[in-house]
């Protein structure tokens, strides 16, 4: 570590004005924190709201991931295996989906990052640390078959015009992973959508299994189709076919918990979401007119990327909303509007992501109310004060 | 002389473009765009009405009434549209049916009553006319630029024609969906205002 960091030291006057590398300063600078603490302080006033700065907080977020990142690998090969009739052991799924992950993965990054570390460079600010977790969100929320060069598109469409446009990390007014998800939905639906697209090599594969199907639970909703629907068991171990990352509740409930101990994630919003979320299944169980509506509400909650887009979705500290009243307020309709998207919309078999762009919309608005009503409040026990006196 | 008409012409081009600068005719630019085709020929049919419209209330402009100016400016612009309508309407069917309701809704495209009504109305008919067609192209050249990447991206064809080869698709290209609907026009709007911004620095607000 020590020779690490003297070895920074020793590299830092060159990308400095007027080093060698002048071009790259926000470039090194960005690698210099990512590896160290930063040893700046604000000289004037204080801003200290906690301990961990941004890049800290940020690898707390990929740690919550990994249980999901990994049981998605695992799945990826299982599911494939389970298409062509072979039995494959623990590891030679895993490395399997390891194999056709990483790729993803790696897109993801590169050209993420490379956007913006172009264009930390180009407008002479810092790298901006949120493509950390939005790098590892995209890949986990999309299938196994997305082709690459899509994915590269997604991925800069998610930073220019969904974060960059706005001013950078912060700045963003919808969650920059669901835009890339969003941008994949309606540009490329064939890719996005179907029953052929959540298991890998699906759609051109000639040796599929007898009575194999790769349609998702939701999927089979949506086109009416029922019979060979997945237990609760499965749906919440995640056996199932689906999107990388979404498909084990647990592994997500594991991530959850690791964001609510450490304080990162709004507890508040995935509390909220979920009561939104049951309350909203209970009432179409009341109606119940068709299959979807009899769907029970508590499976509603483990089938489909419900559960992911509530711990690291929604929970996104830029695009929620920041008053702690707002917070429920924020969580409880994302929750409503994906059961309510998701089963009264025949177009769109999940709803998530579409709740939450839009909730992120409105999340600004809900911020501004609530100050309001506390103003206000405070400005009637001020006059009350005032008459009493 | 002629370099004040060439300002008048050029200023709507780029400095006073209506759809860019001012954010006007956004409605027709994101619908009647998805292909090449009913772009130019919408982006025609305004410069049209705007050139014809300008002239005629410029003409008229010292006995109109004021106070009923605008219902008079209404009247010359919706007798163009019909007239450019029912030629569309005879000699381009197929584009008319595309274009649908909106040649009709040029009647209520907020370039045409906010040049007659900056411009037209204090000016002298021939400058008028000039800024009209001015003004007609620099909404048309928009329109042409969305309509260009709309249908290249969103359909593979230009015109109609098939123009992204049969061997990208069999390499696994595909055609964007994203770019045939409305939402994406207005982001490629947005992402036209940036470049042209970027390179017109004097656009920029303080």
């Amino acid at each position: 570590m020590n020779a690490l960091r003297k070895y920074l030291d020793k590299i830092k006057p060159q990308f400095q004005k007027g080093g060698r590398f002048e071009k790259l300063e926000s470039t090194f600078e960005a690698f210099e924190t990512f590896l160290f603490v930063p040893d700046k302080v604000t000289t004037q006033g204080s801003h200290i709201r906690d301990a961990i700065d941004m890049k800290r907080t940020m690898t707390v977020v990929i740690i919550a991931l990994l249980p999901a990142m990994l049981f998605g690998m695992w799945n990826i090969g299982y599911q494939y295996h389970l298409s062509v009739g072979v039995h494959a052991g623990l590891w030679q799924n895993f490395w399997f989906g390891f194999l056709k992950m990483l790729p993803l993965i790696v897109v993801s990054y590169v050209v993420g990052l490379g956007i913006e570390f172009a264009f930390a460079q180009a407008r002479g600010h810092e790298v901006n640390e949120g493509y950390l977790v939005t790098g590892l969100l995209i890949p986990l929320i999309i299938p196994v078959n997305t082709p690459l060069w899509v994915l590269a598109l997604a991925v800069a469409f998610a930073v220019i015009i969904g974060k960059e446009v706005f001013g950078g990390t912060g700045m963003n007014i919808l969650n920059p992973a669901l835009t890339a998800r969003a941008f994949l939905f309606f540009a490329y639906p064939g890719e996005m959508t179907g029953d052929k697209v959540w298991v890998y090599g699906l759609k051109n594969n000639p040796h599929v299994a007898d009575g194999f199907s790769g349609a998702t639970i939701l999927g089979n909703f949506a086109t009416g189709t029922t019979g060979h629907n997945p237990s609760a068991h499965d749906l919440f171990f995640g056996f199932i076919p689906g999107s990388i990352g979404e498909t084990s509740k647990l592994a997500i409930l594991i991530g959850a918990a690791i964001l609510i101990y450490t304080g990162i994630g709004s507890w508040k919003i995935m509390l909220s979401m979920v009561l939104g979320g049951l309350l909203m299944g209970l009432t179409l169980n009341v109606f119940a007119v068709n299959d979807y509506m009899r769907f029970p509400a508590w499976e509603q909650l483990i089938a489909g990327g419900f559960l992911f887009g509530t711990v690291f979705m929604a929970t996104d500290p830029v695009t929620a909303s920041q008053t702690e009243t707002g917070k429920w307020i924020y969580g409880f309709l994302c929750g409503v509007l994906a059961i309510l998207i998701r089963v009264l919309n025949p177009a769109y078999p999940e709803g998530v992501m579409l709740a939450i762009l839009l909730m992120n919309v409105f999340a600004p608005l809900i911020d501004h109310y609530i100050v309001e009503a506390n103003v206000n409040r405070r400005m009637k026990r001020l006059k009350r004060v005032a008459q009493a006196v | 002389m002629a370099s004040r008409y060439l300002k008048l012409l050029t200023k709507p081009l780029n400095d006073e473009n209506p759809i860019t600068v001012q954010v006007l005719g956004i409605c027709s630019a994101l619908a009647v765009t998805v292909q090449l085709k009913p772009a130019i020929v919408m982006a025609l049919s305004v410069t049209i009405v705007t050139g014809f419209s300008n002239l005629i209330i410029a003409s008229i402009r010292n006995t109109i009434p004021p106070r009923i100016r605008i219902i008079v400016q209404l009247v010359v612009i919706a007798t163009l549209v019909i007239l450019v309508d029912q030629v569309l309407k005879a000699y381009m069917y197929d584009v008319s049916k595309k274009l649908s309701v909106f040649v009709g809704l040029i009647i209520t495209n907020c370039i045409l009553m906010g040049r007659l009504e900056a411009f037209a109305m204090a000016n002298k008919p021939w400058d008028s006319f000039i800024d009209g067609i001015g003004n007609g192209i620099g909404y048309g050249m928009i329109l042409i630029i969305l309509g260009f990447f709309r249908e290249l991206l969103g359909s593979g064809t230009l015109f109609g024609y098939r123009v992204i080869p049969e061997s990208l698709y069999a390499a696994g290209y595909i055609n964007n969906g994203l770019m045939i609907l409305p939402p994406m026009a207005l982001i490629t709007v947005g992402v036209i205002i940036w470049i042209q911004r970027s390179i017109n620095r004097k656009l920029i607000e303080k």
